[in-house]
């Protein structure tokens, strides 16, 4: 390392540094803990399943977000084929990982619904089967970043894996429904209207709301991180 | 045919030829790659309990996945032959589409895959005791439809990795969840074959084989371009 020439003023900090309280964070946590003493103290079990089907509260939203995540992440990866702007980059990045971490939520919350009702940790439904191939594609798409050094070739390689990965779904779909599924059919998105006391409704989108904006804050929170990356990287490469 | 088209496939059709030479001469992948294909099939044969299991019931999972891995050895190879002397180079700079280079590396490779097969769907009949009769040509079927898909998203990848730090891992951790649709059907078509079921019944299966192929050979053609610099 070679000192900074003398007479030019050293930047105290990394041209991103950010000081200061994230107030998005702040806000969706604190809706987040709202939504789960609404949906714990506050909205009665189900007259069925008791108070296993809580979980819907956490699990729905989890694998909406996921979905979102993941998808925004593809979509993304295709902009930047044609745009070449690093932050869609960036973005596809961010929301790739916070998607995989969602993910892992939902395979660990349905698990744990799924043992007192179905009366099995796991079962090879299409959904569960769809869910964990999701899974796999993803983390196999974090593996590809972490494995190349070259920003655009890395940003390439992405955005075409993003994409088959958004052809695959419908095909992973279609063979494992073929084997029959026995998950919950959909409750919220039914054609026949929400299946759902309006109560229960209240504190299902409360979560949704407060999950979402979790993904927000998250992927804000993640973006910023590649860029000091990024910008750590420049620097340092000018410096040599 | 329109000209674009053809000259495409021509230029495919002579760089397959130049892979399958080099592969013909050494014979090093493939003659590996059957070892490896033999040596897991009595392997699996030992992981079950023969009186518990039938080998009908045994046979289509193993041959499953024994092609899967077996595949992703000769994918390997597909793009390691140019890594040495900048041979990737001089073939990027060569007169030809790029979509070319990349039905060319298909074609070897589904040769190379399919003459795998050849060896162990006889090797499983025989090891497990299972006469293929009139499911023969069905399942030889069965084997070009999901060879086509495995082997149009194993290039693709198999391209990419090859730039990597990881190769030898990256590409079944990428890999292996797209062969997800084309084992399932694969497999169960495979055994309700085995077990004497009539084709009809297996339409269903093949169909999705067939709209994998159809639309991953297509994706995996033009995103190959893209994953290449400019």
């Amino acid at each position: 390392m070679t000192p900074a020439p003398t007479g030019s003023a050293p930047a105290p900090t990394a041209p991103t540094a950010r000081t200061g309280i994230d107030w998005v964070a702040v806000v969706a946590a604190l809706v987040t803990v709202a939504a789960f003493v609404r949906a714990i103290w506050f909205t009665p079990p189900d007259l069925l399943q008791g108070y296993a089907q809580k979980i819907m509260y956490v699990h729905v939203p989890t694998i909406w977000v996921a979905f979102l995540a993941l998808g925004l992440s593809a979509l993304a990866g295709a902009f930047w084929l044609f745009l070449k702007d690093p932050r869609l980059d960036r973005f596809a990045e961010s929301s790739a990982e916070v998607g995989v971490v969602f993910t892992t939520g939902v395979l660990i919350t349905g698990p744990i619904w799924a043992k007192p009702i179905w009366g099995a940790w796991w079962v090879w439904d299409a959904r569960l089967t769809l869910t964990l191939v999701l899974w796999f594609l993803f983390l196999g798409y974090l593996v590809l970043r972490g494995a190349i050094d070259d920003r655009e070739l890395r940003a390439r390689y992405s955005a075409v894996v993003g994409l088959l990965g958004a052809l695959l779904i419908p095909f992973v779909h279609l063979s494992v429904y073929i084997f029959r599924t026995q998950h919950p059919m959909p409750v919220v998105a039914n054609p026949e209207g929400i299946q759902m006391p309006a109560v229960m409704q209240v504190t299902f989108f409360f979560s949704l709301f407060a999950f979402t904006l979790m993904y927000v804050a998250f992927v804000r929170a993640r973006m910023a991180l590649a860029t000091d990356r990024d910008a750590l990287e420049d620097a340092s490469t000018a410096e040599r | 045919m329109t000209d674009p088209t053809r000259g495409i496939l021509v230029s495919a059709w002579v760089i397959a030829r130049k892979d399958l030479a080099i592969e013909f001469r050494t014979r090093s992948a493939f003659l590996s790659a059957i070892v490896f294909t033999l040596l897991s099939i009595v392997v699996f044969f030992f992981a079950w309990d023969p009186t518990a299991v039938g080998p009908l019931d045994l046979a289509p999972g193993v041959l499953w996945v024994t092609f899967t891995f077996s595949g992703m050895l000769g994918l390997h190879r597909a793009f390691a032959v140019e890594a040495r002397d900048g041979a990737m180079d001089a073939l990027l700079l060569a007169p030809v589409p790029r979509e070319s280079i990349f039905l060319g590396k298909l074609l070897a490779n589904l040769a190379f895959v399919l003459g795998v097969q050849t060896v162990a769907l006889p090797a499983v009949s025989l090891f497990y005791n299972l006469p293929l009769g009139a499911a023969a040509l069905p399942i030889a079927g069965v084997l070009v439809l999901a060879s086509i898909g495995l082997v149009s998203v194993g290039t693709l990848f198999a391209g990419m990795t090859a730039n990597t730090r990881m190769t030898e891992l990256l590409l079944p951790v990428l890999a292996l969840p797209f062969f997800i649709p084309v084992v399932i059907p694969a497999a169960q078509s495979t055994a309700d074959l085995l077990a004497g079921r009539p084709l009809a019944d297996v339409f269903v299966w093949l169909r999705i084989l067939l709209a994998f192929d159809l639309v991953f050979l297509f994706a995996c053609t033009v995103a190959f371009p893209f994953t290449l610099e400019d």
